[in-house]
């Protein structure tokens, strides 16, 4: 098992979420009874079709919206709306175009009043960004870009990190160098992660847990431990044969 | 590995053979822009007038010192990209020079001569710079207030629900009605001419500035929004460093457009009730059938109009420097 710096995660307990929609008067349900506690500084990929509801379900947690049923607990204490401790980084960028990589970078700390230029330069270091700073977001990458999202992500040491397939968008190559990335940063600074995702092979080289989930509304379908060793790889035979009781589960036994 | 080598020597020959007569020209032209104005000068000397017209030798040197300005440019290779047009000026002065001065080949007196519009500048500048003043401050003000309170309207209706149900009627009554077709009310509602003038033109530039900062605003990709509120950012952080800024690009057409309009209203509220302006100016000289001094108050406002416009498109550029590409004025 792996234990990550103690004390800069945050343990998470959702218990009977459900959630859904009303589009053109009737009511759609999108989560359905889902319960899941994650201990502090845990990564947890959270893998199934695409629209079954993952991404409502970091909405939720990310406290962008209150489930219709059931629960959040972060550290013990309802989630009530979003708070600078969980921070959501979503598939594109989002960078503001309006304002350079540096700028983007001190987001948090813009809307808090509290600016710390020591904190900016290290983050810009942390995720290689130093000598970007200067930078508009249109002159970037696909993964300088998410990069500079990630920076902004991290700038406050956030508790717990949300990702909603940040790495969906990108090139083959340039993805499985961020993957390393994002490992190295989750080692470093020790926050919870919970990571959305359809990439198999992602969830089985960065979490240490892997729940599926079912198609829409979405419930748990399976709930893995990945007590393999890091740096795990892509082809060492349990990861392999994980990789196929993982696609087993989700229905796709004979595509693979 | 010949066909390479073909292909290279083929590349060299042509941009060789294509190169002089392409590069002579550039070099040229800026040599020709000095002698154009000052042919002028010496037609404009040397050809005696069809009529009695004023300025006739002060015009002769005005054209030779630019000419020989130009030949001093040119020397100092400060004509490059210019050169054509500075031509083609000094050659059509010369042709209306020509054509009206000495051969009266338009009825006068609808058309002028050069040296009408001179004197024009020359006895009456005084009262041109007074107007042009005065026209100024008509607008600077109205279209101020009218775009400040433009944008804070579009604001409002782009983040209160409230607000819009409130205001968006009103702005559908009003805004699309032309502020002219509400001056002769507002001149009798209105106790001071002046300000019935600038309250129509707020009309006129907040109008365009309320619905495409509204527009601006309503077309922000909701995920900014989303990014700044999972870090607590409440609503004023939302609408003011948020959607204002990403609603910029949209903001700065309804302030061209908002100028534009105003420029209109400015010269009609002049022309019928404000006693005072360039406006007033053109009326008055049309009064006086004085034509020269109307074509002397349109090259002013058209001076006026292009550069306040040249620097509502600064101040955006400078404001809109993150933009990939925009339109340059």
């Amino acid at each position: 098992m792996v234990t990550p710096s103690p004390g800069n995660g945050l343990a998470l307990s959702l218990s009977g979420i459900r959630h859904g929609y009303t589009i053109g008067g009737d009511f759609t349900a999108v989560v359905s009874g889902v319960t899941l506690n994650v201990a502090a500084g845990e990564f947890v990929a959270l893998l199934g079709p695409s629209g079954c509801g993952k991404s409502t379900l970091l909405r939720l947690v990310a406290g962008l919206e209150p489930p219709h049923d059931g629960e959040i607990l972060a550290d013990g204490l309802p989630v009530h709306g979003p708070d600078p401790d969980r921070i959501l980084m979503f598939q594109d960028p989002t960078l503001y175009p309006w304002r350079n990589v540096r700028q983007n970078v001190a987001l948090s700390q813009d809307i808090s009043g509290k600016r710390d230029n020591a904190a900016i330069d290290q983050v810009l270091s942390l995720v290689g960004l130093n000598g970007f700073e200067r930078a508009w977001p249109h002159q970037l990458s696909g993964g300088m870009a998410q990069r500079a999202a990630l920076a902004r992500a991290l700038i406050n040491r956030p508790k717990l990190l949300l990702l909603d397939e940040p790495l969906g968008k990108l090139d083959a190559l340039t993805r499985l160098t961020m993957q390393t990335e994002l490992h190295r940063l989750w080692k470093e600074r020790g926050f919870t992660a919970i990571m959305v995702t359809h990439d198999v092979e992602e969830a089985l080289f960065l979490a240490t847990r892997i729940v599926t989930l079912s198609t829409r509304p979405a419930r748990i379908l399976s709930d893995i431990q990945v007590d393999l060793p890091f740096h795990r790889h892509r082809d060492d035979p349990q990861v392999l044969q994980l990789r196929r009781d993982i696609l087993t589960q989700l229905g796709h036994r004979d595509d693979w | 590995m010949s066909g390479t080598d073909m292909a290279f020597s083929g590349q060299a020959i042509t941009g060789t053979a294509s190169a002089s007569p392409a590069g002579l020209r550039p070099v040229l032209l800026p040599w020709l822009a000095g002698p154009a104005w000052l042919a002028a000068a010496l037609v404009t000397h040397y050809w005696p007038d069809a009529d009695d017209f004023p300025d006739t030798n002060l015009l002769a040197i005005l054209f030779g010192v630019v000419g020989i300005a130009l030949l001093i440019g040119a020397a100092l290779r400060l004509l490059t990209v210019r050169a054509p047009w500075l031509i083609v000026l000094g050659l059509g002065l010369g042709a209306w020079e020509i054509a009206q001065a000495k051969l009266i080949a338009l009825p006068r007196p609808f058309f002028g001569t050069p040296q009408d519009l001179l004197d024009v500048f020359i006895t009456d500048w005084h009262r041109l710079g007074l107007s042009l003043l005065h026209s100024l401050g008509l607008l600077a003000v109205g279209y101020a207030a009218g775009s400040l309170s433009g944008i804070a309207v579009g604001i409002g209706l782009g983040r209160s629900k409230r607000f819009r149900y409130w205001t968006h009627p009103i702005l559908r009554a009003i805004g699309p009605l032309p502020p002219v077709a509400l001056l002769p009310l507002a001149f009798v509602l209105i106790p001071s001419s002046w300000l019935a003038g600038e309250a129509l033109m707020a009309l006129a530039s907040g109008f365009p500035a309320a619905i495409l900062t509204w527009s601006g605003i309503a077309a922000v990709d909701p995920a900014y929004y989303d990014v700044a509120r999972t870090m607590g950012a409440r609503e004023r952080f939302l609408t003011f460093r948020v959607a204002l800024p990403a609603a910029m690009p949209q903001i700065f057409v309804g302030l061209f457009m908002g100028l534009g309009a105003s420029f209109a209203m400015l010269i009609v509220a002049e022309m019928l009730g404000v006693k005072a302006g360039l406006g007033f100016y053109m009326q008055w000289a049309q009064g006086w059938a004085a034509y020269p001094n109307m074509y002397a108050a349109l090259f002013v406002m058209s001076a006026m109009c292009t550069g306040l416009i040249t620097l509502l498109f600064r101040v955006r550029d400078r404001i809109l420097v993150w933009q990939k590409d925009g339109l340059k004025w």
